[in-house]
């Protein structure tokens, strides 16, 4: 089997990304020009940089009450910190990438996680680091074409692409059914389900994603005691 | 501040901490990526945020009002997961169930 992707199954693997980030980076391109008064490439650039689309949105409002550098600061660690998570399952994976591995770490968007722990993989960790690689380049220049479009056009067009953003959506059903014909277990989608339940009815909407994200890590903390009780109880007999 | 000084520093700033939250496990845990502890949340931490984005986006994108109660996002949801499990073709299943939606919002 080839364990290289070549680009065209790069774009196959990432499309569903496309759909989502092309109109999301257009509308923060759109509302950056319409309600800043800075240059279009203002939105390209943090999109370079920053790659973050609800950060980047947060922005916007932000750059348009002057907010303080400090204040621009703890406002992007909170609304980004759900990515302190995701580091965890992807240590051993960006193990030994050389220089590829800073920019799989920046590249660690919600949609990037969710396809790289989800994508089938083979024994082949650094040929599987450089697919990575390509995938995240791919998912970020979606990002970066559609705010620079976005700024471009401002309010001068009008598209009728309402509800295309729902591709994310779907990408995250259709991930969710791998990911449980992966392990074979459902208790894990139960916990993360339970968790965003909650967090919906609790908190106030800028705080459930990350507050859901928490909740789930402590739930699945909680379930490795059990879990290691478990196995260290049928280990006993060997020592 | 010049306003595209500010700008700038605003940008550096706002790169750095998105920046901090994506590198620091890897800063602290790199040394433990086999701990057993590390190994069980790698495991299991991908299946449960998956279904939480889920949830969380899903609740986004209906309309949770009587009489529709959430059908604008529920039935193309459904579209999803009924093409997947069929089909598992995952291109397909995003774009049915994307289409669906579309026609919903916008007739």
């Amino acid at each position: 089997m080839e364990t290289g992707l070549n680009n065209r199954a790069v774009v196959q693997l990432t499309l569903p990304i496309m759909f989502g980030y092309i109109p999301l980076g257009m509308a923060f391109g759109v509302l950056f020009v319409t309600q800043l008064d800075y240059p279009w490439w203002g939105a390209t650039l943090m999109s370079l940089t920053v790659f973050a689309g609800a950060a980047q949105l947060l922005s916007v409002g932000l750059l348009a009450a002057g907010a303080g550098l400090l204040e621009v600061f703890v406002a992007m660690f909170v609304i980004n910190a759900r990515h302190l998570f995701y580091g965890l399952s992807l240590l051993g994976r960006f193990r030994g990438a050389g220089w590829r591995k800073l920019y799989l770490i920046f590249g660690l968007t919600d949609e990037t996680y969710s396809l790289l722990t989800s994508r089938p993989r083979s024994e082949d960790l650094s040929q599987e680091q450089k697919n990575d690689f390509r995938i995240t380049l791919f998912n970020q220049g979606y990002w970066v074409i559609g705010s620079t479009l976005g700024a471009w056009l401002g309010r001068a067009v009008q598209f009728d692409s309402t509800g295309i953003e729902f591709a994310l959506v779907a990408l995250f059903i259709v991930l969710t059914i791998e990911q449980y014909k992966a392990l074979g277990q459902s208790l894990p989608i139960w916990i993360g389900a339970a968790a965003a339940g909650l967090c919906l009815a609790v908190l106030p909407e800028d705080q459930q994603l990350i507050g859901a994200v928490i909740l789930t890590t402590a739930t699945l903390l909680v379930s490795y005691r059990f879990h290691k009780r478990g196995v260290a109880g049928m280990e006993q007999p060997h020592g | 501040m010049d306003s595209l000084v500010y700008l700038l520093a605003f940008t550096a700033v706002a790169t750095a901490a998105t920046f901090a939250t994506r590198v620091i496990p890897f800063v602290f845990l790199s040394r433990h990526s086999d701990h057993p502890l590390i190994l069980h949340l790698g495991r299991y931490l991908p299946a449960a945020v998956m279904s939480l984005l889920v949830v969380i986006f899903l609740l986004r994108s209906g309309h949770w009002s009587a009489p529709v109660f959430g059908a604008d996002a529920l039935v193309p949801s459904l579209v999803v997961v009924a093409l997947h499990l069929w089909r598992r073709n995952a291109l397909l299943s995003i774009i049915a169930g994307t289409a669906c939606y579309m026609a919903i919002q916008q007739f």
